[in-house]
């Protein structure tokens, strides 16, 4: 049996098509539903090994990116959501999934550190290839170390904090920071255009504690062959096969019960 | 009666940065109104005052305010505002739609916070200054720096507020209008009363019809027909008679030629005659369509959306690309979009406040408007806008231009499409409100200095979630066969949609179905409303509940409008009443053609050779700072170009991203290997000139863009956007036939079919008594399959060692280009293709790209040689070219300056490796081309001739003058 990944639809989610394809491609079965659907089936949950949350705009991003959806997650998905991810279940969410995550709290959960998603400091869409460095506590997916080439586009990455200078080092300190923007040489960097948003701590993706709730800004499902690539493969952004080896890595359990 | 309310103000915590503040301060110190301190601009919303302090305070700790950095300032009902002030605040005028309001509302369902009946919610924007201001003063400057007053109110902080009442219903019974009696200036002074738009001859046409009926029509009949014999909808004069005189210097006519139906006779001509198997729908759909496989075809469409986005830059953009998108969904049984297309033509960059017409904003800041609109609006439907450019010409100023394309793909078995009599006639997407009413008419008038206070109703504002969300119910509906035709609410609203449906079979429509934004709307309001993402489908009764069903998962309002019927009437109920009844044929058929007069100049032939001295290096730098040549990356960076994740070859590429590209590349399909190339040319500036060499040079560019990036020549199909002044004066029209005529020859000579085209006549504004055209404008857009999206190529050099080999002939004629425009040379002569030998280069480039022999290639336009290997070096600044200008193909006559930046059409700069070249000569052994450089690693362009350096300029010189940034 391959992985399950439930991938949530709903008005304005439009990255689901290279999601899915990316889930695929890593070999997992995916099942898309609506999420007025899954309000009134939400046993569809304890069937699945991942829930994904795609990019878009849900709602329009009125009121603010995700918020709208994350108030439906919460009212309706909460306890589901809660024993599936008892279970050994993922919750994963890219781009307006990931502001869906923090603005329901589930991302970072780290008690006296408010999190929060806001426009750019440049306050515009900007859509750019950015290097996301690997950190410890996604080392069960990628190896801690190394670069994560994937696209960024959003008008509302940019992670801000109660107290900048107290929060990240608590929240590196909790192990939830899982990928932070960097240059070229590898290099943390909050600059321009390396980090395009101006994310306090270079925050581009956060994971929970338990190492199964996962968000993250960039798209690593455009980044699945050296033709996506801007240079087109010549290596400034790697070979390719990043995006693949990331949704292997976040599927990997799921497989290895497979062959058990 | 007053409708209290609560305001609700979120600014960013005082320690913040507020870019928005300090954009606003820009705005108000360029309309000379510099303030001191600080702006802090507000998200507003305006609550039903009936909701409790508690209620209030919990939808703004729990829905409203970010918990990080927002800090809020709520004012009860009729509260005074202690920094009313200095406070503006921008609204919406009564009646214009507030999506965010529709979601905030559906938001406080999920807090179970009901909202009372008829109490809805706004949303608005506040400008706080934080040091005392003259508050009239404030308002004066701020009302037109801060809102667009045709669809926004400013107002101060401290007058009270109070929610907008639903719109005042218009008197609803049947109307008849007496015209039978009535002489000619009678039927003229009808039309413009009711802003029907027509003309004598047509309103006399329509007389002798009712005449004849021995009745008079009814309202709703005369605007089913304005709309219907718009030229929007109709194209009267690109599908009526012609004559065309051309004159020389002396006045004498050296040439004369009749058309019955200009554009049958050219760009349909064109079209017949090549009839490639692999045109799977054209001139015929909401979009052409061609074969991308066996099953799979590629839907294509271009707009333009030019009056409205004059009058509301950023509704207007962004309502042009929702229409063409919803072309592409109402073309066949629906096509998916996958890529989206925008040029824009607007004034000069430094144009001063004070040179600018009445009425008119600053090209800047249309320019800003139209790319939010395109961004807020494509980015929301997750359509990557992939492909365009921006223009600058004194001729837009007062009439800027808004093209968008769109994208789909689409089965080959739901190409064709046809509503059946006893079909039920569903509407489904959004409600129906008074936005828009006359759109159809109103772009094909001339704007005028007034149109900013009159034609409110004629702007629209687009909602991209809900028009997603028919895209989403619609393909799933198409792929379980639940309609039997779709098409879209554009122009003209449901009397297009209907009459378009219906026109072979006939229809029956309720109006009173239709479900309003508000109540109060009249009849004929409802039937020609052209308020956004809704579409028409005609579907088989047994069907119906299915289709209900998706929509309702999908939160899509539907309704039965009708029924399609045999009797080839179209027949309007209101209540039961019958308040039209029209064969169809007349609808359809009946509108006069009359012949119209075309006259066009013999192109002046005047010409000053380039100089033989110059400061060339310096040339270069300016030619690449020209508002042609610049770079538009902080354009594309604001789309998501890259959303579905398909776009292989980017519209700017190489490690840093800033080198510009041809042709765009787009896989509609992750699991397949083929694409399609995306390319478009223009030249107004030519056009000027000599509009027959213009268009052919523009579809030059176009099908270069292509097959430069990998497309197959063989495979391309090209559309028109035809933009021009009034038609009806013959000058104007003189310069679009030769225009056509060009299209034809071009189409033929590259055996390239044109598969869609629109016009957009009547661009031309007017001061006083002064009427003026915008230049000849037609966009070609070019679509080429490409087989393998492995096989395409980049514009960034790619290895040092390798070679620069130049692809055509260049000749000497330099009018209206880019050095002629800055060296200010007296040349009218402008290039044009040679057809006999273009399109055989075009295709063995193909073969060579196919075949593996080509690193990079860029094609050559504005800035020529110079330009085209500069921006190869800016997209790879780690590497250099040596340039050698003495080894142009069949060049030893031409001087120096034409070497480097003469515009000649199809040539190509292409990189290849030296072990490549043997097998690209023996490809290319009958065309023209020589080696003319090596790739360096000197981080350097080095010009040389005859031996000798010419100039040598930094790859970080070039990058800056061409306003790369980073």
């Amino acid at each position: 049996m391959k992985p399950r990944v439930l991938q949530l639809f709903t008005s304005g989610i439009n990255c689901d098509r290279e999601l899915r394809f990316a889930f695929e491609t890593a070999g997992a079965e995916v099942q898309e539903m609506h999420i007025s659907e899954l309000i009134q089936q939400p046993q569809a949950l304890e069937s699945c090994d991942v829930f994904a949350i795609p990019g878009g705009f849900t709602y329009g991003d009125d009121l603010g990116a995700g918020r709208v959806l994350a108030l439906e997650v919460e009212r309706y998905l909460t306890a589901p959501l809660r024993a599936m991810h008892e279970r050994g279940g993922t919750i994963f969410g890219v781009c307006n999934g990931f502001q869906v995550l923090v603005k329901t709290g589930l991302l970072p959960a780290i008690p006296g550190v408010q999190v929060s998603l806001t426009w750019n400091a440049s306050h515009r869409f900007e859509c750019r290839w950015t290097r996301l460095r690997v950190e410890e506590p996604m080392g069960h997916i990628l190896p801690p170390g190394s670069i994560l080439h994937a696209v960024s586009a959003h008008a509302e990455g940019q992670i801000v904090l109660q107290n900048p200078e107290q929060d990240v080092p608590t929240l590196l300190e909790a192990g939830v920071i899982a990928l932070r923007y960097c240059n070229a040489e590898g290099t943390i960097t909050e600059t321009w255009p390396d980090c395009p948003s101006g994310s306090r701590g270079a925050i581009a993706g956060l994971i929970s504690q338990s190492g199964r709730i996962l968000g993250l800004m960039p798209h690593p499902e455009r980044n699945l062959s050296a033709l996506h690539l801007p240079d087109r493969g010549r290596g400034a952004w790697g070979q390719g096969n990043d995006g693949i080896a990331f949704f292997l890595g976040l599927l990997a359990p799921y497989q290895a019960r497979v062959r058990s | 009666m007053t409708l209290t309310a609560w305001r609700v103000e979120l600014e960013l915590e005082p320690s913040r940065k507020d870019p928005l503040g300090e954009a606003a301060l820009q705005s108000l110190a360029a309309r000379g109104f510099p303030l001191p301190g600080d702006l802090r601009v507000g998200r507003g919303y305006l609550l039903p005052g009936s909701l409790s302090r508690d209620q209030v305070e919990a939808v703004v700790e729990r829905l409203l305010a970010d918990p990080v950095n927002e800090v809020s300032r709520i004012l009860a009902p009729e509260e005074a505002d202690p920094h009313g002030a200095q406070t503006l605040l921008v609204r919406r005028m009564p009646g214009v739609s507030d999506p965010e309001a529709q979601t905030a509302a559906r938001a406080l369902a999920l807090l179970e916070i009901p909202l009372p009946a008829g109490a809805p919610i706004e949303t608005y924007r506040s400008y706080r200054c934080l040091s005392p201001v003259d508050a009239q003063a404030f308002l004066q400057h701020g009302g037109p720096a801060l809102a667009n007053l045709t669809i926004e109110e400013a107002s101060l902080g401290s007058a009270p507020v109070h929610l907008h009442p639903t719109p005042s219903p218009r008197p609803s019974q049947r109307t008849e209008v007496p015209l039978r009696a009535l002489d000619a200036a009678g039927l003229a002074s009808l039309s413009a009363q009711m802003s029907l738009a027509l003309t004598v001859e047509e309103m006399q046409a329509i007389q002798a019809w009712y005449q004849q009926a021995e009745r008079e029509p009814t309202d709703v009949e005369l605007e089913t027909l304005a709309q219907t014999w718009s030229e929007h909808c109709k194209h009267k004069t690109l599908t009526g008679p012609v004559h065309f005189q051309q004159i020389n210097a002396s006045g004498e006519v050296v040439a004369e030629r009749q058309y019955q139906n200009l554009l049958k006779e050219t760009v349909f001509a064109a079209t017949q005659k090549l009839s490639p198997d692999w045109c799977w729908s054209v001139f015929k759909d909401n979009a052409g369509v061609i074969a991308m496989t066996e099953e799979i075809g590629i839907a294509i469409k271009v707009e333009t959306h030019n009056h409205p986005s004059a009058l509301d830059p950023y509704g207007g953009a962004g309502t042009g690309i929702g229409g063409v998108i919803r072309d592409i969904l109402g073309t066949g049984l629906g096509a998916r979009p996958f890529a989206s297309t925008d040029v824009f033509c607007v004034g000069p960059e430094d144009m001063e406040m004070d040179e600018l017409p009445p009425g008119v904003m600053h090209p800047n800041r249309i320019l800003e408007g139209v790319v939010a609109g395109v961004r807020d609006y494509g980015n929301r439907m997750g359509i990557p806008t992939v492909a365009g450019t921006v223009l600058r010409h004194p001729g837009y100023v007062a009439n800027p231009l808004v093209f968008a394309g769109s994208l789909g793909e689409i089965p080959r078995a739901c190409v064709d499409k046809a509503a059946r009599p006893g079909d039920l006639i569903v509407a489904f997407g959004g409600r129906t409100g008074r936005d828009g009413i006359h759109g159809a008419t109103f772009s094909s008038e001339a704007l005028h200095e007034d149109s900013e206070s009159v034609d409110a109703a004629a702007v629209q504002i687009g909602d991209p979630i809900t028009e997603k969300k028919v895209l989403d119910v619609l393909i799933q509906a198409r792929d379980r066969g639940l309609f039997t035709a779709v098409t879209d609410c554009g122009a003209g609203g449901f009397s297009s949609a209907v009459g378009e449906m219906g026109e072979e079979i006939g229809a029956e429509v309720d109006l009173e179905q239709a479900p309003l934004k508000y109540s109060g709307l009249s009849y004929w309001e409802i039937w020609i409303s052209e308020a956004q993402e809704r579409m028409v489908a005609a579907v088989d009764p047994k069907h119906l509940s299915n289709l209900q069903e998706l929509c309702a998962i999908a939160d899509v309002e539907l309704t039965v409008l009708g029924t399609f019927a045999a009797h080839q009437r179209l027949i309007l109920r209101w209540h039961g009443e019958v308040v039209a009844d029209m064969p169809m044929e007349f609808l359809h058929g009946g509108v006069p053609q009359p012949c119209r007069q075309a006259v066009a100049p013999v192109p002046p032939q005047n010409s000053t050779a380039w100089p033989e001295q110059g400061d060339w290096a310096s040339l270069l730098l300016q030619c690449l700072q020209h508002p042609s040549i610049t770079s538009k990356e902080w354009v594309l960076r604001q789309y998501d170009h890259e959303v579905q994740g398909g776009t292989v070859v980017k519209p700017y590429q190489g490690a840093n991203g800033h080198g510009p590209g041809d042709g765009t590349v787009v896989k509609p399909r992750l699991d397949l290997p083929q694409g399609v190339a995306l390319g478009c040319g223009l030249a107004p500036r030519q056009a000027e000139l000599d509009p027959y060499a213009a268009t052919a040079n523009a579809v030059d560019e176009a099908i270069r863009n292509v097959v430069a990036a990998g497309g197959n020549p063989h495979r391309t199909a090209i559309l028109d956007n035809f933009c021009w002044g009034d038609c009806r004066k013959p000058d104007r029209f003189g310069s679009l036939v030769l225009a056509a005529e060009a299209c034809r020859d071009a189409a033929l000579a590259f055996g390239a079919p044109f598969v869609s085209g629109k016009d957009s006549l009547n661009n031309e504004y007017r001061v006083g008594e002064e009427e003026k055209a915008i230049p000849p404008t037609l966009l070609c857009t070019a679509m080429a399959i490409v087989e393998d999206c492995a096989q395409t190529v980049g514009t960034p050099l790619t290895k040092a060692g390798n070679l620069l080999l130049l692809v055509g002939l260049t000749d000497e004629r330099g009018g209206a280009s880019v050095a002629a425009d800055l060296l200010q040379l007296d040349d009218s002569q402008v290039p044009r293709p040679n057809f006999d030998t273009a399109p055989a280069l075009f295709a063995c480039l193909h073969q060579a790209i196919r075949e593996g022999l080509v690193a990079a290639c860029h094609d050559l336009s504005e800035g020529g040689l110079a330009v085209a290997a500069a921006e190869m070096l800016i997209g790879n600044p780690q590497l250099g070219i040596q340039l050698d200008t003495s080894r142009l193909p069949q060049a030893t006559e031409l001087p120096l300056a034409a070497r480097l930046y003469a515009e000649t059409p199809s040539r190509f700069l292409v990189e290849v490796a030296p072990e490549d070249v043997e097998s690209f000569a023996s490809l290319f052994r009958c065309q023209a081309w020589a080696s003319i450089g090596e790739i360096t690693t000197s981080q350097t362009l080095e010009v040389l001739a005859d031996g000798q350096s010419v100039f040598s300029l930094s790859a970080q010189e070039l990058a800056t003058a061409n306003g790369v940034f980073a």
